[in-house]
């Protein structure tokens, strides 16, 4: 699914990823952890296309070359970012958005347009496995949506558009427990063998509802440590600090 | 440039009296030319006089210098003040001939071929569909005794309705450009809906035969009687080139007891290059009479186009419990620049006006909100509700709010809100990540910043308005 090979980006020549390597096979859900700064938004960021960074070493998601591919084609296929922030965009609907979103990646992969209901009936069956309140997709997009309602909607948009590869950038902070349920919930209903996932996350919390198949210890621009899940128990337990 | 205004003069010199379809008025303001005009369009003598007064008030008047946006001078005799229909064999034989960047943006507006060759000005009129259209579409407006028809043919066909309305929403003594228009107009659309009748279709230039090549200078006069109800749409939707630089067209509109008008402009003329060479001056006047009580005048714009646009669609509130609304989005990008707003005249009792305002800037262009709420001695209860939002995309734009509030009446309640926001990278850059380009992106947004204005176009209209908003702002950002 994704192969990443002495991955380096920076901003304005400031080094932030200095010599990443990550594989990630298709049906494998990996969590990176590491200490603030030490890299992971990048990451996530760099994995979506967005612009700003200074990009070297291999980026190949389904054995193609990402590097040139501009964000919204890498999305198109099948790469979705749950943001660490979602974005308001007042005057805009959300079902709207999702709307519109979903058929532009429907048609670049030469399926059929949604009509409004079944996108409305597919929104329902979505929201109602996740136990979400679909009363917010008719408000404006993330305007005046609490931070739970923020990520709960970013996990929502993820089930609609079903995407191959999803990366969770700290969707988990700041959530209370009822919450972090939802969100783990919308990871794991969609695993299977074919999609994947990076979880992105602070805390060995979100960890105890989704399990991962690995665990990743970022630590300034590089992987410092790989292991099974107990790796993230084990550093709830001693911190980061121990690893350096 | 020269090569092709020596051919042309070349080709007025021995066409002038064989072809009618290239007749041109000779270069220049004067009375002479006025004649021509008058007498081309075997205009009764009244009209002439008319447009003769307007001419020697204009001798003393100067143009208005207080807007925003400056220009160079215009040399008012340097200009042709008519010029027939473009000749069939200036025109693009097929739509191969016409620049395929314009091509481009018919189809992403979704317009038909057929419709773009007419809009591209492509020698097919005589075939086309729209001829039989426009005659049945004309059979039913008939039957509901509603005229529509061009200004000139309701001066010969209808002089008692002419002579009592035109001029007396915008006097011939206005102001510069509605003077000049006054002297010189050529012609523009005009409609009287009778008593009591819903006019039971949109009304549009679009339909009307011969309507694509109105000049620069157009009038138009729409009459709405007592307790009738009549919706005018202005413009084409998709962009037409035009060399003419000047446009300085006259719209009044009166709507009498219980009656209601709603107009509505999508205005994309050409906007000058990225670098702002070229484009229209779109300086138009545009006023509307509640003259009878409960009457009702509603403006919608919106304004994509032209390299200036300066105009304030206003309302006179005469009649007691009269309301007059204005929505309008003026987009402005690369070095466009709009002066645009309102005048909302309050005079009888109970009047209400609203002023919805988007603008949006992007490029190095600047958009200013100016408008009037003026609240008389006698207007007792009188209310305004005022919103002006301005949307910057980029560092290098402007946006400006000039509300001007006068208010001799205790009773009166106004109210004015403003806001200004930015597109920001961000935001278009959580739009890319869930598939959506650059253009859909802003498309979103901007859509979503105007919701308001545009939920007041008539249906087909809002689809194809929403497409241009996010056409004009191509290439703004990144």
């Amino acid at each position: 699914m994704l192969e990443i090979k002495n991955l380096q980006a920076s901003v304005n020549a400031k080094p932030i990823l200095k010599g990443l390597n990550l594989s990630i096979k298709p049906g494998e859900v990996h969590a990176i952890m590491g200490p603030n700064g030490s890299g992971k938004s990048t990451l996530a960021n760099v994995l979506s296309g967005k612009s700003g960074y200074e990009i070297s070493g291999e980026l190949n998601f389904k054995g193609e070359n990402l590097k040139k591919i501009p964000v919204e084609e890498r999305a198109q296929k099948g790469i979705f970012l749950a943001f660490q922030y979602p974005l308001e965009i007042p005057g805009v609907n959300t079902n709207n958005f999702l709307k519109t979103s979903l058929n532009s990646v429907r048609k670049a992969n030469g399926e059929k347009e949604l009509d409004t209901m079944s996108f409305l009936r597919l929104v329902k069956e979505k929201s109602s496995e996740l136990g979400i309140d679909e009363k917010i997709l008719s408000r404006q997009l993330n305007v005046g949506f609490s931070g739970g309602e923020k990520k709960k909607n970013e996990i929502l948009q993820m089930k609609i558009l079903d995407p191959k590869f999803s990366i969770l950038d700290e969707t988990d902070s700041g959530l209370d427990i009822d919450a972090l349920k939802i969100i783990a919930k919308g990871v794991n209903s969609s695993r299977n063998k074919e999609k994947s996932f990076l979880v992105i996350t602070h805390y060995q919390r979100l960890l105890d509802y989704i399990k991962p198949d690995f665990v990743h210890v970022l630590s300034d621009g590089k992987i410092i440590k790989t292991g099974c899940s107990e790796l993230a128990q084990e550093l709830e337990k001693t911190g980061y600090k121990k690893l350096n | 440039m020269k090569q092709q205004e020596l051919e042309k003069t070349k080709e007025y010199k021995y066409g002038f009296t064989t072809d009618i379809e290239s007749i041109r008025a000779p270069k220049g303001l004067n009375e002479g030319v006025i004649k021509f005009i008058s007498n081309i369009k075997k205009e009764p003598k009244w009209m002439l006089d008319w447009r003769l007064k307007a001419f020697n008030r204009l001798k003393n008047m100067k143009e208005p210098n207080w807007q925003k946006p400056k220009y160079p001078k215009i040399n008012y005799q340097d200009l042709y003040y008519y010029s027939a229909p473009k000749s069939t064999k200036d025109k693009p034989k097929s739509l191969d001939e016409v620049d395929p960047k314009l091509l481009e943006t018919y189809k992403k507006l979704g317009i038909s071929l057929k419709e773009q060759e007419k809009l591209a000005g492509v020698a097919v009129d005589a075939v086309f569909d729209s001829v039989s259209v426009a005659t049945t579409f004309k059979d039913k407006l008939t039957e509901k005794g509603i005229i529509f028809c061009p200004i000139s043919e309701a001066i010969q066909k209808h002089p008692d309705l002419v002579k009592k309305y035109l001029g007396s929403v915008i006097p011939i003594t206005d102001h510069y450009f509605a003077t000049l228009n006054s002297a010189v107009f050529t012609d523009g659309s005009f409609v009287y809906v009778p008593e009591g009748i819903r006019c039971p279709m949109e009304l549009s230039t679009y339909f009307r035969i011969n309507a694509s090549e109105t000049g620069q200078f157009e009038r138009t006069l729409i009459i709405a009687d007592k307790g009738s109800y009549v919706s005018y749409l202005e413009g084409c939707t998709a962009p037409m080139r035009d060399e003419n630089q000047l446009h300085a067209a006259n719209v009044e509109l009166v709507a009498l007891d219980d009656a209601e008008i709603k107009y509505s402009t999508v205005q994309n003329w050409y906007p000058g290059d990225k670098n702002g060479k070229g484009g229209i001056y779109n300086f138009v006047t545009k006023r509307g009479a509640c003259r009878g009580n409960n009457s009702k005048i509603s403006w919608t714009q919106v304004e994509t186009g032209s390299a200036i646009t300066w105009k304030y669609p206003s309302c006179i509130l005469q009649g007691d419990n009269s309301v007059g609304e204005f929505y309008s989005i003026a987009i402005t990008n690369n070095y466009q620049k709009a002066d645009t707003g309102t005048k909302m005249i309050h005079l009888g009792k109970n009047t209400k006006s609203k002023i919805i305002s988007k603008g949006i800037s992007a490029g190095n262009a600047d958009n200013t909100y100016r408008g009037l709420v003026d609240i008389n001695k006698k207007a007792i209860n009188a209310r305004n509700y005022t919103q002006c939002d301005s949307l910057l995309m980029g560092n290098k734009c402007g946006a400006h709010t000039v509300p001007y509030i006068k208010n001799k009446n205790h009773s009166s309640i106004i109210e004015h809100e403003a806001t200004t926001s930015k597109i920001n990278e961000d935001q278009l850059y959580y739009c890319n990540q869930r598939g959506l380009n650059q253009e859909e992106a802003i498309g979103l947004i901007v859509n979503g910043f105007c919701k308001e204005v545009l939920q007041q176009l008539p249906m087909e209209f809002a689809v194809e308005a929403q497409k241009l908003v996010g056409i004009s702002l191509e290439g703004s950002v990144g």
